[in-house]
């Protein structure tokens, strides 16, 4: 066996013992060597990477970003063509990365709690049918649902001209779903307007509300009265106003439809596969984050007289979402990185246009992909940040 | 006159009449027959003291009279109301049945004093403020004022456990249950909660206590009722219990609790 | 029998255990628990049952009943079958096994398989007979699956496989780990220079000679199969171990690395970590085939293969990390107290008593990240790999199966299905093991 070491004893007092066996020399020792290496390491990268691009005549720099992209993109927000700039393309590309993830995440959240409590339902059929779906979904990788999706949409869909037809507004065809787009008559600000107050209003009858329950223990139903003063106000106003909309429905025109709104079957694939994908960890999440308050505590508060609608608001969800928010943040974080697989089936996110064509066409391997990495960076720092004020806000206290 | 000799406690107090009835009450857990046979009749103002080995359906005894449990046969009557799957019946019970855990179960993500807001507020409507006055008289009672504004978490096992029985009186129950509230507790803070429980047994309540703590039965108890294999073995005034008992199981168990 | 109103009185303590008074068993009982319990359970029900009914017979219908098994071309299964062409499948099969391995050195792949499959079962079954012997097989397979695979040289190869046994086998006895690691690489260099040849130190232009030339012994040479041709499952398979076998060791070390009280070495896990996580494996992937190269000194290129693998690993071992961090929080202080009491030094107490816990602890969490890992394995078809998907896609591309993508891509989702949720269902397996472990 290895003999262990006789640091103490006075024989044992040479200069390297000295440096070695004490405990703040040591690790001193250990960390210069330890930054040497890493110093040595990324110093050798970069002099290596300097010298071959030297070498191939490439230099470093981010002017390419103003030459025009010379590319088109069929999804943008913002104003775009083919003459605009690769910065442009690249602004393009986050907006479409941002509006999938947005997209992704709502859907995604809805469809993840949903099933989570299905799960946990106490009919045997609706819990295995929930259990299906969830392990089929995510022991599947993510990119085969995307080209699965994809391939449903443009393969199984019927062309323009057979289009599944909803009331003759909506089409369902393999170029994407057609749907119509509004045109607002001046009358609709009214409705608008409408939204306004009873969004204001709810606000203030909330107030209202916990007020009068402080005072006089009176506690009104403000659920019911909120959701009447946000929808119901603005849909009775557009209802007296005869309905001050016009739509705009697409038409087919030759070989495609024109007109009102499109959802693209690149993004439409994307979407649902992300979601259906993501919702299936949500479940998984929701349920153990459920499952995890303890019993004795739903049984506690049943025995002061809790009803179950109210065990469950005042005292069992606000303790599950403590144990849901981290991990749920984190399938955020996946979905939005996993958005990246766009260029499987050419959605124009910002891996395909600024780390896809931008980068072959310039040949800026070194640059574009710092980008791309610095922006996809840059929403992990942003997402894993307010997930830490989160949780330093809702942490319990310990003593 | 057996009428009036039944309403007075071994104590002396004169009681009320039956707060809780149960009778022929069984409990099966599957096949397995956890409570057989009960019956129990406890007067308004009783304290009932019950004891017997772990595993013998006491706790489970008293989760039924709120129902945390379900019985499945027989009857039981809490303040003239009959628990059945009626949800309404068993609101109404448990808003006039106090109950405290063995492992306390305060909300911990509520602080001391929401913890004893919460149900005054949302089951019996009080206003804020009010509910907020009952608390802190309830906590100066357990003696933890100071504490109304700090989180379970960063109180004692004893101190929890006072706020636990805080929480339930805010209620203003007619009965309050203990299912062995000093059972996770270390011996320096029994004492603490022992005190609370034996002031508030002087002050009249009703009380059903799941416990191991023989001095306390001894002193405050006007019947202990001994608990075996889902059974009542024997049901008596804690001086003929403890000095006189009558069944061999008794006093095996009273032997085995008692030598130190 | 006794009736419940005139029920037969006992002495107490005497009631004897009855039977419950209704049915606990039946299928019309558990038909009213699980399903119409309650009006919302009647209704969800209804619901479900309309769902199936709505659902099922089409997906079976097309999956099974309705599809065509043989056939030589998509219009021969379509002229046969209104639903799926699985014919196309079974034609394909080998390419999506093997991918474009060569024919006649199949039998190569196979016998790393079968080794695989071997090893785990050594891993896995804990009661496996000669259980630690076969342990040192498992520590050698990947070495000697690479050479299966790819094939060269033999002499060298066992070469290698001594000099991994002898440091195996002196951490193995016990020796600090700092000892092991100086005569390892010792060992490596040594080994290097004497038998394999010169090298050049990386990043630097010195050049080291070898002493001897172990080409001249080619007895066990084993004909080269380049890397281009791997795909398929086997492909799959490769990039999943590999990334499992790599990166829980590494991932071990950034985790303790992180843990460390030296700043530089903590902040560097921490930077490395963070990174990793914070960007896509595909652009990591892009980095590995598109620029890897200018890192390197010029002239050096090593096979897209390996990158792969480099990134993959390196990318699975930033989680890895993580989650064995988790464990080692969830060790209590005290076990490390405890070591440092007893005169334990820091690798032997995190060796001996702190990892062996976390690592229990963490083991569904790890399993879940190999799940994972193995699932990303798909992404390499971005950068031109030929993984099942790859192959399925090429193949849609013949004209003859033109169009079947539904089947190509249910086939490889299957494939994936079976083999994940076998691992997930093992890792519940461990975990519920684990729970009891800790209860009683």
């Amino acid at each position: 066996m290895s003999a262990t070491p006789t640091a103490n004893t006075a024989a044992n007092t040479s200069l390297f013992a000295k440096l070695w066996y004490n405990k703040e020399n040591r690790s001193i020792i250990v960390q210069i060597l330890a930054a040497l290496a890493l110093l040595w390491f990324f110093g050798s990268m970069v002099l290596n990477a300097v010298h071959n691009l030297e070498a191939l005549g490439k230099g470093f720099s981010f002017n390419f970003l103003e030459q025009p992209a010379s590319y088109d993109i069929n999804q943008h927000l913002i104003e775009y063509s083919s003459r605009s700039s690769h910065f442009t393309a690249m602004m393009v590309g986050i907006i479409n990365t941002l509006l999938i993830a947005v997209a992704g995440i709502i859907l995604a959240t809805v469809l993840g709690f949903i099933l989570g409590v299905l799960r946990l339902s106490k009919n045997w059929l609706i819990d295995k049918l929930a259990y299906c779906y969830i392990e089929f979904v995510r022991n599947v990788p993510v990119l085969l649902h995307i080209l699965l999706i994809h391939g449903i949409v443009v393969h199984s869909l019927p062309k323009p001209k057979q289009a599944i037809n909803f009331a003759d507004t909506t089409f369902l065809t393999n170029r994407g779903v057609f749907m119509p787009s509004p045109e607002y008559l001046p009358l609709f600000k009214f409705v608008v307007a409408a939204f306004i107050v009873g969004v204001i209003f709810a606000w203030f009858f909330r107030k209202f509300a916990k007020g009068l329950q402080e005072k006089k223990g009176t506690q009104l139903p403000v659920f019911w009265v909120s959701l009447f003063s946000i929808i119901g106000l603005p849909a009775i106003t557009f209802l007296a106003l005869g309905q001050p909309v016009e739509w705009d429905i697409p038409e087919l025109k030759g070989f495609n439809y024109k007109g009102g709104m499109v959802i693209r079957p690149e993004f439409l694939a994307l979407w649902l596969a992300l979601s259906f994908y993501t919702a299936a960890f949500i479940a998984e999440i929701v349920r153990a984050g459920i499952l995890a308050v303890n019993h004795g505590q739903t049984e506690a508060s049943m025995a002061l007289g809790l009803p179950r609608n109210k065990t469950l608001n005042l005292v069992v969800i606000p303790q599950a979402l403590r144990v849901i928010v981290p991990p749920l943040s984190s399938q955020y974080l996946n979905l939005t990185k996993n958005s990246s697989l766009a260029i499987a089936i050419g959605y124009m996110d910002v891996t395909a246009t600024i780390g896809g064509i931008s980068l072959n066409q310039t040949g800026r391997e070194m640059e574009c992909m710092m980008i791309v990495m610095a922006i996809y960076l840059t929403f992990s720092l942003i997402i894993s940040a307010s997930m830490n004020y989160y949780n330093k806000r809702i942490a319990l206290v310990e003593r | 006159m057996n009428n009036t000799e039944n309403n007075i406690s071994a104590t002396g107090r004169a009681l009320g009449d039956s707060t809780i009835e149960i009778r022929e009450m069984h409990k099966w857990y599957g096949e397995f027959h956890v409570l057989r046979d009960i019956n129990l009749d406890v007067k308004s103002g009783e304290r009932i003291v019950v004891c017997g080995p772990s595993g013998s359906g006491k706790s489970t005894m008293i989760r039924c009279i709120n129902r945390l449990e379900e019985h499945q046969k027989g009857d039981i009557i809490v303040d003239g109301v009959e628990l059945t799957n009626d949800l309404k019946n068993i609101e109404a019970v448990r808003r006039e049945v106090g109950m405290v855990f063995q492992h306390f179960n305060l909300f911990p993500h509520l602080t001391v004093l929401e913890n004893c807001t919460l149900a005054p507020i949302w089951v019996r409507k009080q206003p804020k403020a009010e509910a907020e006055a009952t608390a802190m008289k309830y906590l100066e009672r357990v003696k933890i004022p100071d504490q109304a504004l700090k989180y379970p978490g960063q109180l004692s096992g004893g101190q929890q456990q006072r706020v636990a029985i805080a929480r339930s009186l805010c209620m203003s129950p007619k009965v309050m249950l203990f299912d062995e509230p000093t059972s996770a507790l270390d011996p320096e803070m029994i004492k603490e909660v022992l005190d609370v429980m034996i002031e508030l047994a002087e002050e009249g309540m009703t009380m059903i206590c799941v416990t191991h703590e023989m001095g306390f039965a001894k002193t405050v108890a006007d019947r202990v009722i001994f608990m075996d294999e889902g059974q009542i073995i024997e049901e008596n005034e804690p001086e003929q219990f403890f000095n006189n008992p009558q069944s061999e199981r008794t006093q095996l168990f009273l032997s085995q609790i008692l030598a130190h | 029998m006794s009736n419940s109103t005139t029920e037969q009185k006992y002495e107490p303590g005497k009631h004897p255990s009855m039977p419950p008074p209704f049915k606990t068993r039946g299928i019309m009982l558990w038909l009213r628990e699980n399903l119409f319990s309650s009006p919302t359970n009647i209704v969800l029900s209804l619901l479900a049952i309309y769902f199936l009914y709505k659902v099922l017979p089409g997906v079976l219908d097309w999956t099974l009943f309705d599809a065509a098994f043989v056939g030589e071309d998509r219009n021969a299964c379509k002229a046969k079958a209104g639903g799926a062409c699985w014919a196309f499948i079974g034609e394909r099969l080998r390419l999506f096994t093997y991918g474009f391995y060569p024919e006649a050195e199949r039998w190569r792949v196979n016998l790393a398989f079968l080794m695989l499959v071997l090893s785990c079962i050594v891993l896995l079954w804990e009661n496996c007979p000669l259980r630690k012997p076969l342990m040192g097989f498992v520590a050698l397979f990947p070495f000697a699956a690479a050479f299966l695979l790819v094939g060269g040289n033999g002499v060298k190869l066992l070469v290698a496989l001594a000099c991994i046994a002898v440091v195996l086998m002196l951490v193995y006895k016990g020796f600090s780990s700092l000892f092991v690691m100086i005569i390892a690489i010792t060992a490596a260099v040594l080994a290097k220079i004497i038998f394999f040849g010169g090298f050049q130190l990386p990043f630097s232009d010195l050049q080291i000679q070898g002493l001897v030339d172990l080409d001249q012994y080619d007895q066990l040479n084993l004909k080269k199969v380049s890397t281009d041709l791997f795909g398929g499952f086997m492909l799959t398979l490769i990039i999943g171990v590999t990334g499992i076998a790599f990166s829980l060791p590494i991932g071990i070390l950034l985790a303790l690395g992180r843990q460390s009280n030296l700043p530089i070495v903590k902040y560097a896990c921490v930077v490395f970590i963070e990174f990793i996580r914070g960007v896509p494996l595909i652009t990591l992937l892009f980095v590995a085939s598109t620029m890897l190269s200018y890192f390197l000194p010029p002239g050096t290129t090593f096979n897209l293969l390996i990158r792969v693998l480099i990134m993959v690993t390196l990318f699975a071992s930033a989680y890895m990390a993580e989650v064995v961090r988790g464990g080692l929080q969830a060790v209590h202080r005290g076990q490390s107290e405890a070591a440092d009491a007893l005169g334990l030094k820091y690798w032997p107490s995190m060796r001996l008593i702190v990892l062996p816990q976390a690592l229990k602890i963490s083991i569904p969490a790890i399993v879940n990240t190999f799940i994972g890992l193995y699932k990303d394995s798909t992404l390499v078809i971005v950068i031109g790999l030929l993984d099942p998907l790859g192959i399925g896609r090429a193949s849609l591309a013949d004209t003859k199966w033109n169009g079947l993508t539904n089947e190509v891509y249910l086939f490889v989702a299957i494939f994936f299905f079976i083999s994940c949720y076998a691992m997930a269902r093992y890792s519940l397996y461990l975990e519920n093991k684990l729970h009891t472990g800790h209860k009683r």
